[in-house]
């Protein structure tokens, strides 16, 4: 291949190779080219074509027509779902934070085997399937589940708690499944500190939470930024779980797509319901591209 | 924790240690739970169980429609890992080495199925499959899983690409090695680790993905998670659980022989 052949002279300059201006360092353009292709056949196939054609169904009733569109915006059952999913979101980022801050400061921290038991307890969730674990929760918190055999057992309640199919349900489910990716991108950040930093404030006399307050928190900041807005735009487009733990009347933005289109058959609707959160999720996620490049920790231990 | 400043007894250290050890038990309470369950006597859901049995598990692998859906999600499986380690890996050699006008648009979109939520992929794809009757069919499902698992093939390889020091294929080019004799027998080797654990994220994230299956799967081409997505609601017998546990093992023998393998490699001194 022509391409490749020129990219094969010998009689440079040492100092240019060096340097990386040598075609030794890049493949040219034309072979790049070639290398992503299969990726943009693929992405066209799966998902350009499809997604645009779900924006035309939406849009042309056969003629053009918004009509699905001032449907969301206008009928007050549609904008509570849609405000219900940026506030689950909302707490279930939150709450991920407040309980994955600790865990991803002890498994940066600790240096002994006890940092591989934290890790473990991390990634072991993370890599089993999301449906089992909403399925556990079922287990946990149905009627005659365990938790509430527990409750019983100790005599908390004489009567089983309803858990199951409530929002709290949805919120603990939702939280424990989102951890991992609040605190592996945190854990990221959190252990680049040196442990110089803290000792040094000690040592000058600070408290142990004035160093937090005042060094680890600060220093920590990119990686709570990446943490967040991760958790925050997955919890957005959610399915699984909200469909199983939290039955059909908590209703979010994925679930009542799911339902407008297998339920009611409604596939104009569902498209753009569709389009709507698809816009929110990409408009978010490019807004904080930057904080997303922060994430590392995530990519690395999946 | 290592250092103890004072000899007071550490309290609040004791109780975070507590808060942490207590986090960290329903991190992993989830995941674990299903696994005594599959294996308890009692026909509902029963914990802990008051005697063991296998009876369950028999259940499992002598009812034709858990076989042939296990099957079928294997396949899939397979299939989309070896295509997403091929197209992942071309375009994590792309983006590292390559020269190409807009880089960044092209990582973006190599790594967007990670955040795209699966529900809009798979009502676009359930419309796009459905009239050329590609629902419930191996190569629709290998399209969308392919996809799908394309940028944990990305991250590993560009994150082994950029430790591979490129003298070493300077070296074989100025030699007289072609481009392509150089990629199979410096880089390649060199990467493969990468790649390998690519491959297998990619497996698994095709194993256990629900949500796309759960819209694209038909009456006869349906995936495991399709099935017990359906009979959750209907049947909590223990056969759910032992589906769950096997969904379970095979993920994490799969990825915790990954991470076992790269910290042995990773433990052994560079180069």
């Amino acid at each position: 291949m022509a391409v490749v052949l020129e990219t094969a002279q010998p009689r440079r300059a040492p100092l240019a190779r060096l340097f990386g201006s040598a075609s030794g360092r890049q493949y040219s353009p034309a072979l790049s080219l070639l290398l992503v292709t299969p990726l943009i056949i693929l992405l066209v196939f799966g998902f350009f074509y499809p997604v645009g054609r779900m924006l035309f169904n939406s849009l042309f009733d056969p003629g053009f027509t918004l009509d699905n569109y001032i449907r969301i915006f206008t009928e007050p059952l549609y904008l509570r779902v849609l405000w219900r999913t940026f506030e689950v979101a909302f707490y279930v980022t939150v709450s991920a934070l407040l309980v994955g801050y600790p865990v991803a400061y002890a498994m940066a921290r600790l240096k002994t085997r006890w940092a591989l038991v934290v890790a473990a307890c991390v990634l072991i969730p993370l890599w089993t399937s999301v449906l089992v674990r909403s399925y556990a929760w079922i287990i946990l918190l149905q009627r005659h589940g365990i938790l509430n055999d527990l409750l019983i057992g100790l005599g908390v309640t004489s009567e089983p708690l309803r858990m199951i199919y409530t929002e709290g349900a949805v919120y603990l489910a939702m939280t424990h499944v989102l951890l991992p990716f609040m605190i592996l991108p945190l854990f990221s950040v959190l252990k680049t500190i040196p442990d110089e930093l803290p000792r040094a404030a000690l040592n000058l006399g600070a408290g142990p939470v004035t160093v937090f307050v005042k060094v680890i928190v600060p220093l920590s900041l990119p990686g709570v930024f990446a943490g967040t807005l991760l958790t925050f735009i997955l919890a957005l487009g959610f399915y699984i779980t909200p469909a199983l733990v939290g039955g059909p009347q908590i209703l979010m933005m994925a679930t009542l797509i799911g339902q407008q289109a297998t339920m009611l058959l409604d596939w104009p609707f569902a498209g753009a319901l569709a389009t709507v959160l698809l816009i929110l999720t990409l408009l978010l996620a490019f807004a904080f591209r930057r904080v997303l490049a922060f994430s590392k920790g995530f990519q690395g231990g999946h | 924790m290592e250092r103890s400043a004072r000899p007071r007894l550490p309290v609040g250290r004791i109780a975070l240690a507590l808060v942490i050890g207590l986090i960290l038990f329903v991190l992993v309470l989830p995941t674990l739970i299903v696994i005594p369950i599959s294996f308890g006597t009692a026909p509902y859901i029963e914990f802990p169980p008051s005697g063991l049995t296998l009876r369950w598990y028999a259940e499992y692998f002598s009812d034709p429609d858990w076989i042939d859906a296990t099957l079928f999600s294997l396949r899939i499986a397979l299939a989309t890992s070896v295509a997403a380690t091929v197209v992942g890996t071309l375009t994590a050699i792309a983006l590292v080495r390559g020269s190409l006008p807009g880089k960044a648009v092209i990582h973006g979109l190599a790594l967007s199925p990670l955040i795209v939520p699966h529900i809009i992929i798979a009502i676009a794809l359930y419309l796009f499959f459905a009239p050329l009757r590609l629902t419930g069919n191996f190569f629709g499902f290998l399209v969308a899983h392919t996809m799908l698992a394309v940028p944990y093939v990305v991250i590993t390889v560009t994150a082994a690409l950029q430790r591979f020091d490129v003298t070493l294929e300077l070296a074989a080019l100025n030699c007289g090695a072609s481009r392509t004799r150089a990629f199979f027998a410096i880089v390649l080797p060199n990467i493969v680790p990468g790649v390998a654990a690519g491959g297998v994220f990619a497996f698994v994230s095709s194993f256990d993905e629900a949500t796309v299956a759960f819209f694209i799967s038909g009456i006869e081409g349906k995936t495991i998670t399709r099935k017990l997505f359906e009979d959750i609601d209907f049947n909590l017998t223990p056969v759910i659980a032992v589906v769950s546990t096997v969904l379970v093992a095979v993920s994490l023998l799969l990825m915790g022989g990954v991470q076992i393998l790269r910290s042995a490699t990773a433990n052994k001194p560079a180069g």
